[in-house]
């Protein structure tokens, strides 16, 4: 069961973890500053198994890894978003933070819902509104790197 | 079915005959790239991966950019790191202060991009060598650092928008206002996925560094990558700085685009980005009356000697005006001495703008020129989003030299045209 912190479009990684906080790489040390210059409030109640819902394009901007890093440091288990900026989708598969492209959970999802996502099936369904979604399954060259726990398994299991 | 330009090149570095949009494939990689923040995160990745040594010393390069000269004692032992292990692992393309430059400016003069390479970099702007015909982009950390360790990586095939150019741009009108203006029109993500593919008669009429700076602004359209056909303009600049092999590729005659959008470049004005996104573009003359407290000009989008150069034609013999700060920093040590040689640095300090050693610094909000609250700036680097150059409520407008320049001696957003 995860609560929802619900953004907009175009959520950028200069947000998600501003460049002030870049001379770590900390995963604790930056979890504490994640989203704050769009959401003071997110670093402060965001629970372990949460969930960030946003709209078109999230994580644009710069390739910092630091922000999805930062994510899933701060406990986030899910990120479902109409559409995500390229470089922070593949940074997501290769670090294992999971995320799903959903426009239908997104529409009908608001800030403070609960869900329930089955990521394997990409079934998510919000309790608190009683509905489903189904988000389109992972092709099967990155249901690998995801299996293997991100590139590097991956990669390491291939050597 | 005809193949795009960056598809033949993906087919080609993947050992196929064909790829197809959407295809999944592992590409040999002819150079990949790392800064000082994205590089610390790589090794780690990289030393997890079990291997002893880079798969190629002489095609991993890290250039220290972001917060150098070292800006506290948390970005010097981030440097300190990255500069152990290259030196530990004898790379041969290690930039120390002093021979670095902007990764971006840095790659190509060092004749490390060459048409037909496959280029992967941990930060988004590597997809500026597009301007030389290569594929170029940015990955994550862990995509460099598994990336070093095998000399491969993951790419799903794009497809593309074909832009196609016609005409020339009047005076005072750049590759600048074009990026600016396409972003304008198809917004911050209207190439998600897909390459940017620029061809045309009009792209005889940009020079090489409008060409760095359209390629480099792609992924501020959310694109994989910006790609330029290799005419003798682009030729003339491989012929004097690339030494390495290299191939020329060619879309097909038969490519199929997504979408195909015609421009005709004498059509465009100077073109301004409003906070907080890069799509917020109006053209000069909508602008309007907005005051400012700095300008910069600079960065790996307009650090280059042709942009110094506009923006001193336009300084010279000027003064900045009274209560507006301006900070220019070029992109490499060799455009430094070049703007010295020329003169241009005694133009700009004379005007009362600082002139400064390459570095990222205030692009990002790392260094040397952070906005206070409230403020300001014109800049001629390529994002704009909340917080990017310092307090969350100071704001950036993005634009050309030839507009930033203008606006330093009036303290407004300026046309140019009408100084
Ligand atoms: S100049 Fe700015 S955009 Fe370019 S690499 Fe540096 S921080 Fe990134």
């Amino acid at each position: 069961m995860s609560k929802v912190y619900k953004y907009g479009n175009n959520v950028d990684t200069d947000v998600i973890i501003p460049a002030r906080y870049l001379n770590t790489v900390d995963p604790k040390e930056l979890a504490e500053h994640c989203m704050e210059d769009i959401d003071t409030n997110f670093a402060k109640t965001v629970q372990t198994g949460d969930v960030i819902v946003a709209e078109n394009n999230f994580g644009c901007g710069s390739s910092r890894e630091h922000a999805p890093i930062a994510i899933k440091a701060s406990g986030i288990s899910c990120v479902v978003a109409n559409t995500f900026a390229r470089i922070f989708f593949r940074n997501c598969i290769n670090i294992g933070l999971p995320i799903l492209e959903c426009p239908q959970a997104v529409a009908n999802t608001d800030s403070g819902d609960v869900l329930d996502i089955d990521f394997s099936s990409g079934v998510i369904k919000n309790v608190t509104k009683n509905k489903q979604f189904k988000a389109e399954p992972f092709p099967e060259f990155m249901r690998k790197i995801i299996d293997a726990n991100g590139l590097i398994g991956y990669i390491c299991e291939e050597a | 079915m005809g193949m795009t330009m960056t598809q033949k090149i993906l087919a080609s570095k993947a050992g196929m005959d064909e790829v197809h949009a959407g295809q999944f494939i592992e590409a040999n990689i002819d150079l990949a790239l790392g800064n000082d923040i994205t590089t610390p995160v790589a090794i780690n990745e990289f030393n997890r991966s079990g291997r002893a040594k880079v798969f190629d010393k002489n095609k991993v390069a890290i250039v220290p950019d972001h917060f150098t000269p070292n800006k506290d004692i948390k970005a010097a032992e981030q440097c300190k790191f990255i500069r152990e292990f290259a030196l530990g692992q004898d790379l041969t393309n290690y930039f120390e202060v002093g021979q670095m430059g902007i990764e971006h400016c840095l790659i190509p003069e060092k004749g490390l991009a060459a048409p037909g390479d496959a280029i992967i970099g941990a930060d988004s702007h590597t997809c500026t060598y597009g301007a030389l015909g290569a594929f170029s982009t940015g990955v994550g950390s862990t995509d460099f650092g598994a990336t070093m360790a095998r000399g491969k990586c993951w790419f799903k095939v794009p497809s593309a928008i074909s832009f196609v150019l016609k005409g020339k741009m009047s005076k005072n009108v750049s590759g600048k206002d074009l990026i600016l203006h396409i972003i304008g029109m198809i917004g911050v993500d209207g190439a998600l996925y897909k390459s940017m593919e620029f061809s045309g008669p009009g792209v005889a009429n940009l020079t090489i560094d409008d060409r760095f700076t359209i390629a480099n602004m792609a992924i501020e359209a959310g694109a994989k990558n910006g790609i330029f056909p290799v005419d003798d303009i682009a030729m003339e600049y491989v012929n004097d700085h690339v030494t390495k092999e290299y191939t020329v590729f060619e879309a097909d005659s038969d490519a199929e685009y997504d979408q195909v959008i015609e421009i005709d470049l004498a059509e465009l004005r100077p073109t301004v980005a409003f906070p907080h996104l890069p799509e917020n573009t109006k053209t000069i003359d909508e602008v309007g009356d907005i005051d400012i407290d700095q300008v910069v000009i600079g960065s790996c989008t307009n650090g280059r000697i042709t942009d110094f150069r506009i923006a001193a034609d336009i300084m010279r013999g000027k003064q900045v005006k009274k209560g507006v700060r301006v900070i220019l920093f070029p992109g490499t040590q060799k455009i430094y001495l070049q703007a010295l040689d020329e003169g241009l640095i005694t133009d700009f300090v004379k005007a009362g703008a600082v002139f400064s050693t390459p570095t990222c610094g205030p692009c990002l909000g790392g260094h040397m020129g952070i906005l206070a609250a409230g403020e300001r700036a014109v800049s001629t680097t390529n994002r704009n989003f909340v917080g990017r150059m310092g307090h969350v409520e100071s704001e950036v407008y993005l634009a050309s030299p030839a507009v930033a320049a203008a606006s330093a001696l009036t303290g407004k957003i300026t046309d140019p045209d009408k100084l």
